[in-house]
């Protein structure tokens, strides 16, 4: 693998993990509002056994990711971050309000209702704006006006491919966490919680697989060079929809499994994170060799020193905290006594 | 022009805001694990119930801190792109590895707050640990790319183009390891010494027993013996960085002194405002010779003056009334922990009196307007400069417009943090008093 190849595709890892660990995140965050004043389920509390140790690090791996295109892109930072000031700005916005209220409501319990009300929703706003950006390195909407890079935003909100991609956000979001969420309550042999995710799961998962359908179709029209690219990945776009209906089957069988602790929830899961996987795989191959059209990632690509240093740092950084993630991945996600 | 001044005031508020939540992000660690060690040796409870409170408080201070560092790190790429592209390309190397240690510390901070009750003691002393040099290490690594900014250096500037990049000399640039232990110093003089002020406070409450007094005294000497050391430690590295400023940024150290011609036996001058007309330092205090002492080690020493330099290079002359204030206040904190000690080794058993214990309420804010005035020194003195000669601020600032609103946008949004943290940790300590947890304990 070149240097730019090996970037790229650690750039496209990071996404692939925040995409699953912000969706996590932000959509435990909603359901814990939704549940959180029902006195006759436990849905709520365990949204917030799995929210609590986790939100900090997920907050890291967006930074991480941002440090990552800073890094191993430095031209591109400088266009994206020129074009995206706005859009960034009432991100960090909503990202900050979402973040504070969700610890205050930890805190301070007689506001709690309201405190998760406004971290609930400012949470399921930042996924939607996030994933703007991608429609936005299709090419199109940054426009060069003597000079000064702008990114007219009435072009933005227009584009029914941003749409889609917005619907797509939230529903990944919603449905990756109700079904992480089932999990976690089969775990702890909770049964109506796990009935209550399970069917928001049933209802959401259809969206998810619809709406990557839309995005091919917005695709075809507002970025041709994207979908003709796509269509070399055919293959690779079925495999996600059969992973897809192996989660949805799976889920169904739940229905009837009168088990306490279902395994459903937890293979209905991993064939989500899979189907994600192999859909993202073949929107990365395609999008290159672009990363923000129409400048290629060759263009953009830092030098070769510096290259090799982050490399290593890489390396070596993840080689230390290894045993870190592992205890932490006992303690709280892995751990029946901890999840009771 | 109004654009570029409203992107430096965005940016240096949101500075501004971060600072406070970080710099207590590595102080409350440093003092936590200090009272848990105290704790598992003398196995005074009191010490346990500190623990507890203050990871309580900073666990609450993290929803803010987290977010504004975020802010921070994506508004540096948003409106200062041109700078976020020189550093992809000579000193993304800590800021990359800063993301390690920010896992370092939200790991073990989770582990050690979700999972205080299933893990042994000692394995409870080593997540502090980390968590306290997780937070420590994310101050030197920011530092560093500050550091770098005004010693630039690891790469040959051509024709605007980056060359012959060398990621590890950008890293141990000249003044990194002076600046970084400056920095981590008066981080941990923010922490102690805000500790000082709460339990100053509550030994100056009306209703206040003997046994609460004797809790909040303990509190107070621990703070204020680390504040005290850290102080000395900051006043004695900032020196190091006054004497780094003499050989690598000479005319800084000029307009921090408000020097006009380059001399020897140049005097320090203490106080006053620089009038750039006059070239005087009107109302000051003059120390003869003790500039040139302080900054080249010996009288005969030869400081540069501004003139030496061309007027548009000239840093902003206030830099001279935020550095005599922050060494003023380094000067002010340093004397009230020796005056604390004192009063206490001469009466033993007496309370505090009425004035030294307002002294202390003070402290915790004096210390984080020293870090405040620390960093706008540093910060506005290296103007005109981003990156020092080599980045104009002019040329770094994004072209997108829109700044005047989003900086209103954000100064509601720190405004509404910032009182909503305040009144999570009063609400929450009202809720849970001292008295219940010594209660518990008795
Ligand atoms: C409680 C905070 C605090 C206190 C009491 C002091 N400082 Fe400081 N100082 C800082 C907090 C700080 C800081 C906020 O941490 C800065 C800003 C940027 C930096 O590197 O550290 C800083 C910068 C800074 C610089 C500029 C470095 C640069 O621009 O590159 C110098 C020369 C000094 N300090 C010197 C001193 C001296 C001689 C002090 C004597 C007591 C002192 N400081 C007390
Ligand atoms: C010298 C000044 C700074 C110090 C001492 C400092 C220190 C810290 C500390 C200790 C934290 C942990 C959170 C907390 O305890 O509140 C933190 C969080 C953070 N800081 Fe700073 N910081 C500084 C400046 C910056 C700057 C300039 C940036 C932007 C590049 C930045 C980016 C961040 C980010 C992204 C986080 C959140 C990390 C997470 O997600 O856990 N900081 N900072
Ligand atoms: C946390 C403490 C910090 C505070 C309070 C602070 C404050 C400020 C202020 C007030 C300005 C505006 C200065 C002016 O334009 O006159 C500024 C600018 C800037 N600072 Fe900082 N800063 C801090 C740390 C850092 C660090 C660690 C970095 C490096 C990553 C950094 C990078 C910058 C950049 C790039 C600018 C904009 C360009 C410029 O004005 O030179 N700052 N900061």
């Amino acid at each position: 693998m070149s240097e730019t190849q090996f970037s790229i595709a650690l750039l496209w890892l990071f996404i692939f993990i925040y995409s699953i660990a912000g969706s996590l995140d932000f959509g435990t965050g909603f359901w814990s509002m939704v549940y959180s004043n029902r006195k006759d389920t436990k849905a709520g509390d365990i949204a917030n056994k799995y929210l609590s140790p986790a939100w900090e690090i997920t907050n890291v791996l967006l930074v991480m990711f941002v440090v990552a295109l800073v890094s191993f892109f430095p031209n591109a930072t400088f266009t994206l971050g020129t074009a995206l000031m706005v859009p960034a700005n009432l991100i960090l916005v909503l990202l900050s309000i979402r973040t504070a209220f969700m610890v205050f409501a930890y805190s301070a319990k007689e506001y709690k209702t309201i405190l998760n009300r406004v971290s609930g929703v400012t949470g399921i706003l930042v996924p939607a704006l996030l994933v703007v950006v991608l429609p936005i390195t299709h090419g199109g909407f940054i426009q060069d006006v003597n000079g000064v890079l702008q990114l007219p935003l009435s072009k933005v909100f227009t584009s029914p491919t941003v749409y889609a991609f917005i619907g797509m956000a939230i529903s990944m979001t919603l449905y990756l966490s109700a079904l992480l969420l089932a999990d976690y309550a089969s775990i702890t042999g909770d049964r109506s919680a796990l009935d209550i995710y399970r069917k928001h799961s049933m209802w959401i998962g259809p969206f998810t697989i619809l709406l990557g359908f839309l995005i091919i179709l917005a695709i075809k029209n507002e970025a041709n060079w994207l979908y003709v690219n796509l269509r070399n990945y055919l293959l690779w776009i079925i495999l996600s929809v059969l992973s897809f209906f192996v989660g949805y089957w799976s889920l169904w069988r739940t229905q009837n499994d009168t088990n306490e602790e279902s395994r459903g929830p937890r293979i209905a899961l991993i064939s989500v994170i899979v189907q994600l996987f192999f859909a993202s795989y073949a929107y990365g191959k395609a999008h290159l060799p672009y990363l923000v059209y129409p400048t290629t990632i060759q263009e953009s690509i830092t030098n070769s020193a510096m290259y090799r240093a982050l490399v290593v740092s890489y390396i070596v950084g993840t080689f230390l905290m290894l045993p870190a993630f592992i205890w932490h991945w006992r303690l709280f996600i892995r751990n029946r006594e901890y999840v009771k | 022009m109004n654009h570029l001044l409203n992107a430096r005031f965005l940016f240096g508020l949101t500075m501004a805001v971060h600072i406070i939540f970080a710099v207590l992000g590595v102080g409350i660690p440093l003092m936590m694990l200090i009272a848990e060690i105290t704790f598992q040796k003398t196995k005074d409870r009191d010490y346990a119930i500190m623990t507890k409170r203050w990871t309580k408080t900073f666990t609450i201070l993290l929803g803010v801190g987290i977010p504004t560092g975020t802010i921070a790190s994506v508004q540096l790429s948003v409106l200062w792109p041109s700078f976020m592209e020189a550093v992809g390309k000579v000193i993304s190397l800590p800021f990359q590895i800063e993301i390690y240690a920010f896992f370092l510390e939200s790991i073990f901070m989770t582990i050690y707050v979700y999972a205080a009750d299933r893990i042994s003691n000692p394995l409870r002393i080593l997540s502090l640990t980390l968590v306290t040099i997780g937070a420590i290490l994310s101050a030197i690594l920011i530092t560093n790319v500050h550091a770098w900014q005004e010693t630039p250096s690891g790469f040959d500037y051509v024709n605007g183009e980056f060359l012959n990049v060398n990621p590890w000399k950008a890293f141990f640039n000249p003044i990194f390891l002076t600046t970084a232990s400056h920095v981590v110093t008066s981080a941990f003089m923010v922490g102690s010494f805000m500790i000082v002020t709460v339990a100053a406070y509550k030994m100056l409450r009306k209703g206040v027993n003997e046994r609460e007094y004797k809790f909040h005294q303990k509190a107070l000497m621990i703070a204020l013996a680390v504040g005290g050391l850290s102080g000395v430690a900051t006043a004695l590295n900032g020196h190091d960085s006054a004497m780094k400023l003499h050989i690598f940024q000479p005319e800084k150290l000029a307009a921090a002194e408000g020097l006009f011609e380059t001399t020897a036996n140049a005097p320090l001058a203490v106080g006053g405002i620089v009038d750039p007309n006059t070239q005087q330092v009107k109302w000051a205090l003059q120390v003869p010779s003790l500039l040139s002492i302080l900054a080249t080690g010996k009288p005969s020493g030869i400081v540069r003056g501004l003139n030496e330099f061309p007027r548009d290079e000239w840093p902003p002359l206030v830099t001279h009334i935020l550095f005599d204030s922050m060494v003023g206040v380094g000067t002010l904190l340093i004397l009230l922990a020796v005056l604390g000690f004192w009063f206490k080794r001469i009466n033993k058993d007496r309370r505090f009196p009425k004035w030294l214990l307002w002294g202390f309420v003070l402290s915790g804010p004096l210390s984080i307007a020293g870090i405040e005035l620390g960093w706008s020194f540093s910060e506005i003195g290296r103007q005109p400069w981003t990156i020092y000669r080599v980045l104009r601020t002019s040329e770094a600032v994004t072209t997108n417009g829109n700044m005047g609103l989003f900086f209103l946008i954000f100064v509601g949004l720190y405004v509404l943090l910032g009182v909503i943290t305040l009144l999570v940790l009063r609400y929450y300590f009202k809720r849970h008093p001292l008295s219940k947890d010594l209660e518990k304990i008795n």
